[in-house]
């Protein structure tokens, strides 16, 4: 990305032509608006991955903008790790499992149902797609604590049950791959597998499964994605700290940090280095997928944006 | 959209199709009825126990009493006149309105010129660059910035101190929560509206942008006559999105107050306060009553999107 690369008025100047000093503030306050943005956008993320090698007093009275060391980083490493016995270890542990488990479900649950949806005729399909389209678009907060009244009925606050099936229940997955199928797979093509002789199970499996592996992929990054950082749901329903997810986990390191809780002494096993240390360890997974991705992404959610 | 369903294949060739799969003897279509309502059969118990029961058992506690015993609208009302009631409301709704706005104007004036950028790459980087921040959503995004915001640790020191802000205590002040709640959450959401946005720009046929361009129109009537019209449906439904989802408001505030040394309080929002109902004094009935209300208002928001909309299939 360069300056050139901006242009605010293309291929409206002409070769000879000299240019139009109105195009080029324009021109300037275009890069200018997007820098400004970039600059929002990353510096937080810079700032935080320079943070984890410093020490508390480096991050303080340092500058901003410079790496520490990566005998910090180790120290801050195996300080986090000790916490609370290892309590970041537990609270890693079951992110990846609460959102995994999710996921697969997920996956199982919604694919079938979308195909369903798209392809097949049965009685209430209509009222089921549009009571999903209005769950989807329900924020799922929401949600949370009507669910959690019904979870507490039943008695199951703080087991993993209690997030995994309230995560697993993703209608936006669903509506996602209703639509895969009804604009990506043709009718033709699963109408000529049954005349073939196939079922509708076997046409299900053989030919439309082995076609939706980009929705499949879609579904369950962003079942993957809105898991891992769920923090209201697992703050409710688990409240023992073996059974937090990472997300709850770090409001715990936040309250035994000294910086931001007096009450704590400053002695604490926990300074902001190691505070901002966890922070990203919380993130990394979904930050490593993203980056991974992100060609991905970017073209999936357009798509997104293109069916209307 | 309104036409009905319509397949497209490798070539990119489109043809309407009349109806699903063929329907062939009533046989066979009972059998399809029947797989049909197999391979949806996991998804509709997720939905009842997951998206409708939790509803219907809301409202019978928001309509009942403690000890039992029908409460009319009386949940409601005591809730709505508690003490907490209307700052947390006031609160969640100043922050609303500077979120829409910021919205409104930034994300769609950053998807313009976004999509006028002549590099591809440049274009590819910058929509990345943007939605990165997504990644950190939920209590994560928070925590990172009670550092940005906290001007011993800042990397923005200088304009946090430029702004009058000397202290953490003083930057979170109740008063400036409404805008670092913003912060945060365009921080956080912004990118992926970006791209949602940019891809509807993208759907625009070139030929209209360079008929605007023949007939002298400059980029910026360009965007306000032709485009913005155009992709107008799905700016509605982002900020319509974004009003259901920022009445919800509950991580922000509820780290912020952890942090804050008592500055904020914990019963800051609207969803807060139902919390504190439910975990602190023990009344689920009046938590439900508050979860209630906002419920209401996501419904609302979701069929209007629905009904008036014409973004989704429904057929």
């Amino acid at each position: 990305m360069s300056v050139a690369s901006v242009h605010a008025a293309r291929g409206r100047a002409g070769p000879g032509r000299r240019p139009d000093p109105r195009r080029l503030s324009g021109r300037t306050l275009t890069f200018l608006l997007l820098a400004l943005f970039l600059l929002f956008f990353l510096i937080p993320i810079i700032w935080l991955l320079l943070a984890v090698t410093k020490t508390q007093a480096g991050l303080v009275s340092g500058r901003p903008f410079s790496f520490g060391s990566l005998a910090a980083l180790r120290r801050n490493w195996d300080q986090v790790l000790a916490f609370q016995g290892g309590a970041v270890k537990t609270w890693m542990k079951n992110s990846v499992e609460y959102s995994l488990m999710a996921l697969v479900i997920t996956l199982v649950v919604s694919i079938p149902a979308g195909y369903a949806l798209a392809k097949m005729e049965f009685r209430g399909r209509r009222v089921l797609l549009i009571t999903t389209l209005v769950v989807m678009l329900m924020p799922t907060a929401a949600l949370v604590l009507p669910t959690f009244l019904e979870i507490n009925y039943a008695h199951l606050v703080n087991t993993p049950l209690s997030v995994v099936l309230p995560y697993s229940f993703f209608p936006f997955g669903v509506y996602l791959t209703y639509i895969y199928f009804s604009t990506a797979v043709p009718n033709d093509l699963i109408a000529a597998a049954k005349i073939d002789g196939c079922g509708e199970l076997s046409a299900f499996f053989r030919i439309a499964l082995p076609l939706a592996t980009p929705v499949v992929a879609l579904v369950g990054f962003f079942s993957f994605v809105g898991n891992w950082n769920n923090f209201f749901l697992p703050y409710v329903m688990l409240p023992g700290s073996s059974q937090y997810p990472m997300q709850v986990g770090l409001t715990q390191m936040l309250s035994d940090t000294p910086t931001f809780n007096p009450v704590v002494g400053a002695s604490a096993e926990i300074q902001l280095p190691q505070l901002a240390l966890a922070t990203l360890i919380s993130v990394a997974p979904v930050l490593i997928i993203f980056l991974v991705a992100q060609r991905f992404l970017v073209s999936g959610l357009t798509a997104g944006a293109t069916k209307g | 959209m309104t036409t009905g369903p319509v397949i497209s294949d490798a070539a990119g060739r489109v043809a309407p199709v009349t109806r699903p799969a063929a329907r062939p003897g009533s046989r066979q279509r009972g059998r399809v009825l029947v797989t049909g309502h197999l391979f949806v059969s996991g998804y509709v118990v997720l939905l009842a126990l997951f998206g409708v029961i939790p509803v219907i058992y809301s409202l019978y506690l928001a309509l009942t009493r403690p000890a039992g015993g029908f409460a009319g609208l009386g949940n409601f009302i005591q809730t709505a006149e508690d003490y907490r009631f209307v700052p947390a409301a006031e609160h969640v709704a100043a922050f609303l309105i500077l979120w829409l706005v910021s919205l409104t104007v930034f994300v769609v004036l950053l998807a313009l010129v976004v999509h006028r950028l002549a590099s591809r790459r440049g274009r590819t980087f910058i929509r990345f660059a943007y939605y990165i921040p997504g990644a950190l959503a939920g209590a994560s995004s928070v925590l990172l910035w009670l550092f940005v915001l906290n001007p011993s640790v800042s990397p923005v020191s200088i304009l946090i101190r430029a702004f009058g802000g000397t202290q953490f205590t003083s930057v979170i002040a109740p008063g400036h929560l409404p805008m670092v709640f913003t912060i945060i959450a365009f921080w956080t959401g912004a990118g992926g509206w970006i791209l949602i946005l940019y891809g509807a720009l993208n759907t625009i046929p070139a030929d209209l942008l360079e008929a605007a361009r023949v007939d002298g129109a400059g980029p910026l009537s360009t965007a306000w006559h032709v485009q913005l019209p155009l992709i107008g449906k799905w700016i509605t439904y982002m900020l319509i999105l974004s009003l259901a989802a920022g009445t919800q408001l509950f991580v922000e505030p509820q780290l912020v107050s952890q942090a804050s040394f008592g500055v904020v309080s914990n019963y800051y929002s609207l969803n807060q306060l139902a919390y504190q109902y439910a975990f602190t004094q023990n009344n689920f009935n009046g938590a439900a009553a508050i979860s209630i209300d906002l419920l209401i208002v996501a419904l609302v928001c979701a069929g209007i999107l629905i009904s008036r909309g014409r973004l989704f299939r429904t057929d």
